[in-house]
């Protein structure tokens, strides 16, 4: 506990946790429509895609500027949804076919490039390799600015669009119908995972982003069947994540905080598969258990009620 | 004022000349019809037939190739409010984290416009729909819990909660329990009575002529639309649903002879 009260007065690592609880409540919260929308991987295509984005903003400017990064991964984002998007539009190929397809092209690309930079002469090319698996460490102000300015508009969004955005997921042929812009709405959700994804990578990595989505919104929708409370939820567990990973790795030298952020929410995820209310495995393990004794209860009346009848004919 | 008399004159639904294609394979060739008002109307052809694609060309939710399409005289976009759509049930995910009563509300989401949530105001709205379906008692139920004919009236009762003039529904009656399709037909007779037009895609040939007063038979192209005692022939079934003539005819036979409607197998 004293190690938590350390972590909460030292500036810097205030910074660090404020940027992980929010880039958690952030990707938490638009994963659950990803996740309701079977776009799970998206996060996970977007964020391995954004590699050779942050490459190429490195080799063009030849610096390590967090800005120009976050631009160079948010274009290679986009196009890799349009990559997708014309894919499955063009071609009978699904689109789970077609994220693997693009994810695995961008981030080999992304290699490549990455390796080129290594063994060119770029003076400060060190650190770059950080994004493959993310330091959270590393980050500053400056940038915890940026996630906060982020979370605050994707927050924002999912609660006055919580309507549309929910119809959108549940029923887009009748959304349609109903004449909301489903295109547009949808191009707005995409939007924002790529935004939460690419202020993902500098603190867990390109290759660890997409669980900030998914796992949160999984193990969310455990406890509850109501989407506002999902949603509600999820956010709080990317956060209470972030606060986890922080804590952990201020207190011991050689933890990383966004990979252990990752494993805290799988346990999240594991508590929550394990003691859900009536979707948990010991609740069907139970309710299957009532069921069975049940049957059995009547089994025996009826054999009891039918050996007397028998006596009594 | 004069747009308000242009709609109660107007036909609910007039399509000419509508084609559609997906790829390069037509699924619609040339359809032009005019729904009459207040009136049932089936939607009967073989698998394939693009009867849904008719609907969702109709509704403007996929791009068709030429044609056009008013509703009560005018294109279909700006009329929104006056359709109410019932798509297949097996066009969402069930397992989605809310409730019956939730997703009737949705038929309000229209009217709310952006931004605004529904209120009161429409959660009691709601509760008739669904009292209107015979489902008040699971208002507050997981939509995954409900069976598939529940989960139809669901659907229906969202379409009502739409509060619409034109109802256009895709295959309500698919796989639904005898409990449901009653509450189905007697839903589709007060829409009637209240001088609603419906259009039903249907599948089951034995009971057109019961629930239907007009009828559209569809195989890509029109194959004949009028009055379902005039229309709803041997001949044009036949024309309608090509090699399976003999088999229909006699089916056809069978029926006429034992004088039951129950006969016919699914199209």
């Amino acid at each position: 506990m004293e190690s938590f009260w350390s972590m909460l007065t030292d500036p810097n690592a205030q910074w660090i946790l404020l940027g992980c609880m929010l880039l958690g409540l952030c990707s938490g919260v638009i994963g659950c429509f990803a996740y309701l929308r079977k776009q799970s991987l998206m996060g996970d295509t977007l964020a391995h895609a954004a590699l050779p984005g942050i490459c190429i903003a490195f080799m063009l400017s030849g610096t390590k500027s967090i800005g120009l990064f976050l631009v160079g991964a948010g274009i290679a984002g986009l196009l890799a949804t349009f990559g997708i998007g014309w894919i499955t539009r063009y071609s009978r190929i699904k689109s789970d076919a077609a994220m693997g397809i693009v994810l695995s092209s961008f981030f080999g690309l992304g290699i490549v490039l990455l390796t080129q930079i290594q063994h060119s002469n770029y003076g400060n090319q060190s650190g770059l390799d950080k994004f493959l698996f993310g330091q959270a460490a590393s980050m500053i102000g400056s940038d915890v600015t940026i996630m906060l300015i982020v979370s605050l508009v994707i927050v924002a969004a999912c609660t006055l669009l919580f309507k549309e955005f929910k119809l959108l997921s549940f029923d887009p042929g009748f959304a349609k119908g109903l004449g909301f812009p489903i295109a547009l709405l949808d191009q707005l959700l995409m939007f924002f995972i790529v935004v939460s994804v690419v202020i993902g990578i500098q603190a867990v990595g390109v290759v660890l982003v997409a669980a900030l989505l998914i796992t949160p919104a999984v193990s969310a929708r455990y406890w509850t069947d109501r989407l506002g409370v999902m949603v509600l939820l999820s956010g709080l567990f990317g956060a209470l994540s972030g606060v986890v990973g922080t804590w952990l790795s201020s207190t011991t030298v050689s933890l990383p905080t966004g990979p252990v952020s990752v494993l805290a929410q799988t346990l999240l995820f594991g508590l929550s598969l394990l003691l859900g209310p009536r979707r948990g495995l010991l609740a069907k393990r139970l309710t299957h258990r009532k069921a069975k004794l049940v049957l059995q209860e009547e089994q025996r009346m009826r054999a009891t009620v039918s050996g007397k009848g028998g006596v009594d004919a | 004022m004069q747009r308000t008399t242009e709609a109660l004159t107007a036909p609910p639904l007039a399509i000419s000349g509508l084609s559609v294609a997906y790829q390069k394979k037509p699924v619609l060739r040339n359809v032009s019809f005019q729904l009459p008002h207040g009136e049932l109307v089936g939607v009967v052809g073989p698998n394939g037939a693009g009867k849904s694609t008719l609907i969702k060309a109709a509704l403007g939710l996929i791009p068709k190739l030429a044609g056009e399409v008013q509703v009560f005289g005018a294109p279909s976009a700006s009329q929104r409010k006056l359709i109410g759509y019932v798509p297949q049930r097996e066009s969402v995910d069930w397992d989605f984290p809310t409730n019956a009563l939730d997703v009737v509300m949705m038929g309000r989401y229209g009217h709310l416009g952006w931004f605004r949530r529904p209120g009161a105001k429409e959660k009691r709205l709601a509760l008739e729909c669904l009292a209107k379906v015979g489902m008040a008692d699971y208002a507050n139920r997981q939509i995954s819990q409900l069976s598939g004919g529940q989960q139809q009236r669901v659907f229906l009762a969202r379409a009502l909660a739409q509060d619409a003039r034109l109802y256009v529904m895709d295959e309500p009656f698919a796989g639904v329990d005898a409990a449901t399709e009653k509450a189905i037909i007697g839903l589709l007779q007060e829409l009637k009575r209240e001088g609603k037009t419906v259009m039903v895609v249907h599948h089951d040939l034995a009971t057109v002529k019961e629930y239907f007063d007009s009828v559209l038979l569809l195989n890509v192209e029109v194959q004949a639309f009028g009055k379902t005692a005039e229309v709803f022939t041997t001949a044009n079934l036949a024309q309608t649903y090509g090699g399976r003539f003999a088999y229909l005819n006699q089916q056809d036979a069978e029926m006429n002879e034992s004088g039951a409607a129950s006969g016919i197998g699914r199209g």
